[in-house]
């Protein structure tokens, strides 16, 4: 009988786990984009996909080479990095040059997430932060927007994508003009069924609002992600909105417009979702919504830019910790509880 | 009409497979004595007990061989009828060595019971309350809390509803529903002494939805004099934590820092108030408990009716375990601490035995590997006392006890690892905790 007890092992209670693991669920995030992925590269052919691939992979070396070069071993293998560059992908206009991209990358994830202290670190959207350092040091380009469905799009790599490190790039391809772009400076709105269908221009994986909605849906029901973020964002953006189109329709679009143009489905659904980056309370996450949510019709209305997902999550990260020391959740036996 | 509209259950928590079929329909069986049975003298909270009985001393199953020491203390009896081999310390599940009375049980004796002074239900609240004492009664779900400590209401508070606790929430275990089955009566009778002992006028008996035959038998042969309700929750995790039961069943939550008192309840596990029914009225006291003892580890599962201080080595070793056999811990997966020696005995608040093979617990080089925190939010939507673990955990790798107990509340945390259990980061929070107030009690008491 003794020999049975040989190896009796020591751990503390509890001694099982519901199975749920960090990087299954980054994993399944990253699934949940794969759809919009393969959209963005349907409609904006071989430009999009090299983006796609460059963004990805300057994250994912980044944070490979950082860790290497600091002496601790490589964390890539938790999926969170190959999150940050795909979604990092899918926000930079699809023609810009390479070399852009992966300089963004770097810096996102070095500056934002590495930085930090690395994952469950990181106080912005390493995205986000690097499309913002783009945004500042490259105006241009990232404001070059190519129209979706062009013929050739499969077969012809655009001018632009492999310009020459730190020259300026020159553009052979139609361009065009965003849906948010149109409605601030020409006063034109694009159809609903145009913005549900990815059918208009913008950034990579931005345009296909339905695609975007099902990765969310898929997300939510795995509980992978908490569905009052977004929820309290497009409350917010749809209440404001209408709003303002009962009170002038000539000036300011309707809610469904302002919910499926430009970047916020793919922002509310992926990046305002960031975890590490939100409140931890349900009820925070609603204020975390609403916060961004009035900051984006409040930028798309009357900021200098058409567009304002971008700041308005980073600026909500920002106000994320502050949330969470303002709303925690009421211990039990205190409150309105005990009586 | 409002009390239909209610869920029956608290907020929060986690749903582990429950795994009791295995053992649910086995009815419980007298386990054989050990060669040697170990009485710890301190198997309850508070005060160890005074052995009256010297080295080499004849005892008699049944007779006590510790006496309370103080209030905060209860009476030990002798498991079998034999010789008390040597009074010294003997090694516990807390790691620690406490003094303990070791009997060899005669292999020839026929281990009648010797029965003391009968209690009956005329008695006076007081008179039952001492009778609880000197038969050694705790709360037998796990805790260990002395039971007549909890019958005694502090001055001013007055205690209106009593609670059964039949809802055995931790997986594997089907104790507690074993002896709802087959000692009914024993249950009613126990009523009527906690009754009698609190002055209580209502009873409710609090069962999960999983054990529908036991809420069934308990409608079925109540005796029309008692005021006794079932009550049946939705089926899970930690609803058998006596404040959960009465969040669920009353509505009402023990304020932070209180005691139940302070919202005039009083909640007694049903196997305990199973023993009060069956030994009060005989005048004996605990010398066996009900234990279930299951998992994947051990082939022969049951349910059995073991004396307090079988060595855990022998228990197992009458049950089969299997070559592969892992990890051995008291109670259920939950909150059951890890056996580190199986030279460690059953004492009155062990629940059951449950042993994990390989499988299980993923074997030596199974250990999940630990991620950051992600601030998913899954511990705060588990935790039971609406704590915010994911911080909790953060302050405890940095050593901040004082702020954790401080502003965070630590102290409300019961350890119900629902946090643990859920976390995707593979965190060990519930271990920090546990540590923790350990280090807080420590400080405040220095």
């Amino acid at each position: 009988m003794a020999r049975l007890y040989k190896h009796l092992e020591i751990g503390s209670s509890p001694h099982v786990t519901d199975g749920a693991s960090t990087d299954i669920i980054m994993r399944n995030v990253f699934l949940a984009l794969l759809p919009v992925t393969a959209f963005a590269v349907y409609a904006f052919g071989t430009g999009a996909a090299l983006v796609i691939v460059v963004a990805t992979a300057s994250c994912v070396l980044t944070e490979h080479w950082l860790c290497r070069w600091t002496g601790k071993p490589s964390t890539v293998g938790d999926w969170s990095v190959a999150i940050t560059g795909l979604l990092y992908g899918l926000i930079l206009p699809p023609d810009l040059p390479l070399w852009m991209v992966f300089m963004g990358g770097v810096f996102g994830v070095a500056v934002a997430k590495f930085l930090f202290g690395g994952l469950g670190m990181n106080a912005f959207n390493p995205a986000l932060v690097g499309r913002a350092f783009l945004q500042a040091a490259f105006p241009q380009p990232m404001t070059h927007w190519q129209l979706p469905f062009a013929e050739g799009r499969f077969e012809d790599i655009p001018s632009s994508v492999l310009a020459t490190p730190f020259w300026e790039p020159t553009y052979d391809a139609v361009t065009t003009a965003t849906p948010l772009a149109l409605m601030k400076f020409e006063g034109q709105f694009a159809g609903s069924r145009e913005l549900m269908g990815g059918l208009t221009s913008g950034s990579v994986g931005e345009t296909c609002g339905v695609l975007i909605l099902l990765g969310g849906i898929y997300l939510v029901a795995r509980n992978m992600m908490n569905w009052r973020i977004p929820a309290s964002i497009f409350l917010t953006v749809a209440a404001m909105t209408w709003v303002f189109q009962l009170y002038d329709p000539v000036t300011y679009p309707g809610p469904v417009f302002m919910l499926f143009s430009g970047g916020l489905m793919l922002g509310a659904v992926f990046m305002a979702t960031d975890m590490v980056a939100s409140p931890i309370t349900n009820a925070g996450c609603w204020l975390y919504g609403l916060l961004i949510g009035v900051l984006v019709v409040v930028i798309r209305f009357w900021g200098g830019m058409p567009e304002g997902v971008m700041y308005a999550i980073l600026l909500a990260n920002a106000v994320s910790p502050h949330i969470d020391n303002l709303i925690q959740p009421r211990v039990f036996g205190t409150g309105r509880g005990a009586r | 009409m409002l009390e239909r509209l209610r869920k029956n259950t608290f907020r929060h928590g986690v749903h582990p497979p429950e795994m009791k079929d295995d053992t649910a329909d086995l009815a419980i069986r007298q386990f054989p004595f050990a060669p040697v049975l170990i009485v710890p003298l301190s198997q309850h909270l508070g005060k160890p007990a005074k052995p009256v009985v010297r080295e080499g001393q004849e005892v008699v199953r049944g007779q006590t061989i510790a006496a309370p020491d103080g209030f905060m203390s209860v009476a030990m009896h002798a498991p079998a009828s034999g010789r008390v081999r040597r009074i010294t310390l003997a090694p516990s599940i807390s790691g620690t060595k406490v003094e303990s009375i070791y009997i060899e049980p005669y292999p020839a004796s026929t281990q009648e019971i010797d029965d003391g002074e009968p209690c009956s239900l005329d008695a006076t609240p007081d008179e039952i309350i001492t009778a609880i004492q000197h038969a050694g009664i705790v709360g037998l779900g796990g805790a260990a809390f002395p039971t007549h400590v909890k019958l005694k209401p502090p001055e001013g508070k007055r205690l209106d509803t009593l609670f059964i606790n039949g809802v055995e929430c931790e997986p594997y275990l089907t104790t507690d529903y074993r002896v709802m089955l087959e000692q009914t009566e024993d249950v009613f009778m126990g009523i009527r002494y906690l009754m009698r002992a609190t002055g209580t006028s209502e009873v409710i008996i609090a069962v999960e939805a999983n054990k529908p035959l036991a809420a069934q038998q308990f409608r079925d042969t109540r005796p029309d004099d008692l005021p006794v309700e079932v009550r049946v929750s939705p089926v899970k995790y930690p609803q058998g934590a006596e404040k959960m039961i009465f969040s669920a069943l009353l509505g009402r939550e023990v304020p932070s820092g209180g005691l139940p008192a302070d919202i005039n309840a009083i909640c007694c596990n049903v196997a305990t108030t199973a023993e009060i029914g069956r030994l009060l009225p005989r005048g004996r006291g605990i010398q066996e408990r009900v234990i279930t003892i299951g998992g994947p580890g051990v082939e022969k599962k049951g349910n059995y009716r073991i004396p307090i201080g079988t060595p855990v080595r022998f228990a197992l070793e009458q049950c089969a375990p299997v070559e592969d056999l892992s990890r051995v811990f008291m109670g259920g997966p939950m909150m059951g601490p890890t056996v580190s020696n199986l030279d460690i005995p059953i004492t009155k608040g062990t629940s059951g035995i449950t042993a994990f093979t390989s499988a299980e617990t993923g074997g030596a080089t199974g250990h999940k590997k630990v991620y950051p925190c992600i601030h998913c939010a899954r511990c705060v939507e588990a935790c039971p006392v609406f704590l915010n673990p994911s911080q909790l955990g953060i302050l405890a790798k940095n050593e901040e006890y004082e702020q954790m107990a401080e502003s965070w509340h630590l102290m409300d945390c019961f350890e119900c690892g629902a946090c643990t259990y859920v976390c995707p980061s593979h965190i060990p929070l519930v271990q920090y905790f546990r540590m923790a107030k350990k280090m807080v009690r420590k400080q405040s008491a220095a």
